[in-house]
């Protein structure tokens, strides 16, 4: 019996019951479309987390004052009050191969008003010129902090989007003056729109020169983080154990006991992954449901065939089909029903993913690796579920089978 | 050659042993036609099972071209079948959406032979059971009984067997389209040599052949050449 007997077989057995063989493949087509959207919805999810995460700033090292105790993760012993970090602490990373720059940061939350009467409260971040680099922002109207406003502690701010718009509306904010803790500052640039990422809008800060926030807003010389960005990717585990040696160095601690930590970009990731794998792993597992139900659904029908088509199957063992051949047709159906489910539902699966990414704005990727799952389930389902009748179907005694009525 | 040394069958049914075939032997040479002849219960249809290879023997040894069949297993018995064996149902048991062709070229795509060959031999087939040429690429539930019949012969010639067994071939027909298939049958013998033994009930039916075996309650009591043959063309 070679492979295209198997398919005309299989062709003919299917075809002569379009409806029964249409509905089981149906059950297969939504089991196989809704795992295909489920994890697309899923993995769309963790990809745009993922990018907004890259798009902090790319290969970004955060120095962070505080303990961090083994074992626990980064506890942050009031984060933010500590002082551990100073504005020394820069220049000892800036000697370190494989930092393209370093990004001293102080940032505290002030009420700010404009002349127009609007006022806001939000965070205004101490920033040094290669904060635009490190953090990837540009100013869309003006300029960002130039070295010459740090070092002459200049009064002059840039304006986040969502800060501009707060206080003057759609007005052009670019050379008005705002005061931070009743302190005026005049308005150099205003930045592009970034989106929020997770717990931190970029889009909703404005920037002072660092020593200006240092003396003259907060009266302190500590650092709330600073931000190193890597020259390369494959340098940062390298990047951060330098960083750390030397911080512990300059702070006269041992590394068990620093009073500072650092966080790499990829720790945030991988925590943020993981809730979202986590996520799309129950998706899948609710659409899973319905594929199994659509598999008990290919049993139950190659069961009926098999019953129905008892006498046949009495004449092909009469005319010297063997065991094997029969339970290889009806294996043959069953992997058909469930392979033809499997293309239409990931096409339904993708339609579906596409939909709700324009419909709903949910951000959905339909990866190969789940279009392979899909496939691959579907096959092992026609295969577990087909094998039974298949196997009911090539143990029939050739002469009862031609007896039944 | 067929040969059939002291075959016994037994049912169980339960604690009930039930004796079909209590020790039946005879020989069946190449070329010949024999009815086997018993009414419903005498244990025909199971002599025909065992001479079919759907079944063996509880005891006795059955031998098919001097080859013991009689200790085979599933698989090696369904080889048999497949190189050796026609069969003719009452039922036709043709597959009903499928063309005559494929139908008659079924039991070559289970001997594996190649697919050119098995059309030229299908073709040979139906033109040797008398089956109208324009009907070949009908679907057979399209077809009459007799036609279908006719099909059910190609089909069991297609492998060039030694043995074509046929269980109530007329069973469903009536008289006039049951008399074309017994002529087919007859040609058959005659022009093809075949051996071929027919499964019947009817005194009337089992007299189309050369020699009658008659069975009843599990034994042979009768073993004869016909004396009166009856013969549809009538040029034997």
């Amino acid at each position: 019996m070679q492979i295209q007997d198997l398919f005309q077989e299989t062709y003919t057995a299917l075809s002569a019951n379009k409806v029964r063989s249409g509905l089981t493949i149906l059950g297969i087509v939504i089991g196989i479309g809704s795992v295909i959207a489920m994890v697309s919805i899923g993995q769309g999810a963790s990809g745009q987390i993922q990018s907004s995460i890259e798009g902090l700033g790319s290969n970004l090292l955060t120095v962070m004052p505080g303990f961090a105790q083994q074992g626990r993760g980064f506890v942050s012993q009031g984060r933010g009050s500590a002082t551990t970090l100073v504005s020394d602490d820069t220049e000892a990373l800036e000697d370190i191969e494989g930092i393209a720059y370093v990004s001293p940061e102080f940032q505290r939350r002030y009420q700010i008003t404009a002349q127009t009467g609007n006022n806001t409260n939000s965070t205004v971040i101490g920033a040094v010129p290669d904060y635009a680099n490190v953090r990837n922002v540009a100013a869309a109207n003006g300029s960002f902090i130039t070295e010459a406003h740090v070092r002459s502690m200049g009064r002059v701010a840039v304006l986040g989007p969502t800060v501009a718009a707060d206080l003057f509306g759609e007005a052009d904010s670019v050379g008005k003056t705002i005061r931070i803790n009743r302190i005026n500052f005049k308005v150099i640039g205003v930045l592009q729109q970034k989106g929020s990422a997770g717990f931190f809008n970029p889009d909703d800060t404005i920037f002072v020169p660092l020593t200006t926030m240092q003396k003259i807003l907060a009266g302190s010389d500590a650092l709330s983080s600073i931000a190193i960005s890597v020259a390369t990717k494959d340098q940062m585990p390298q990047v951060q154990e330098a960083a750390t040696i030397a911080l512990a160095a300059e702070h006269h601690v041992d590394l068990e006991n620093a009073d500072f930590s650092i966080v790499s970009q990829a720790d945030i990731l991988g925590t943020l992954t993981q809730v979202t794998d986590t996520f799309t792993i129950f998706l899948a597992a609710v659409a899973g449901i319905s594929l199994i139900v659509g598999g008990i659904g290919i049993m139950n029908m190659m069961l009926t065939t098999v019953t129905e088509r008892t006498r046949e199957i009495g004449l092909r063992k009469a005319i010297g089909a063997k065991s094997r051949h029969i339970s290889r047709q009806f294996l043959a159906e069953a992997i058909m029903l469930t392979f033809l489910g499997g293309v239409v539902g990931v096409v339904l699966g993708w339609v579906i993913s596409t939909l709700v990414s324009s419909f709903a704005g949910i951000a959905t990727s339909v990866s190969m690796s789940s279009v392979l799952l899909a496939f691959g389930v579907s096959a092992a389902i026609g295969i577990i579920f087909g094998y039974y009748p298949a196997r009911r179907a090539a143990s029939l005694n050739p002469i009862e089978a031609l007896r039944y009525e | 050659m067929i040969e059939c040394r002291n075959i016994v069958k037994t049912y169980q049914n339960g604690d009930v042993e039930t004796r079909v075939l209590k020790g039946i032997s005879f020989k069946i040479n190449d070329g010949e036609f024999v009815a086997i002849m018993g009414p419903s219960g005498s244990g025909k249809s199971t002599l025909m099972h065992i001479i079919g290879c759907l079944d063996s023997p509880t005891d006795g040894t059955y031998l098919l071209d001097s080859k013991d069949i009689s200790k085979l297993s599933d698989d090696e018995l369904a080889d048999i079948r497949m190189q050796k064996i026609g069969f003719v149902f009452q039922a036709f048991n043709l597959l009903p959406r499928a063309t005559v062709l494929r139908n008659v070229t079924l039991p070559l795509m289970y001997a594996g032979t190649a697919k050119e060959e098995r059309e030229e031999q299908a073709r040979e087939a139906l033109r040797g059971a008398a089956f109208p040429e324009e009907f070949w690429n009908h679907s057979s539930n399209q077809l009459s009984g007799g036609m279908m019949q006719r099909v059910a012969i190609a089909r069991a010639l297609v492998n060039n067997p030694a043995l074509v067994l046929a269980d109530e071939p007329t069973g469903n027909l009536d008289t006039k389209t049951g008399e074309i298939v017994l002529d087919t049958f007859q040609r058959l013998h005659k022009e093809q040599g075949r051996t071929i033994v027919l499964i019947t009930h009817e005194p009337y039916v089992a007299e189309h052949a050369e020699r009658v075996i008659s069975i009843r309650d599990g034994n042979i009591i009768e073993d004869s050449k016909v004396s009166r043959r009856r013969l549809i063309n009538g040029k034997i």
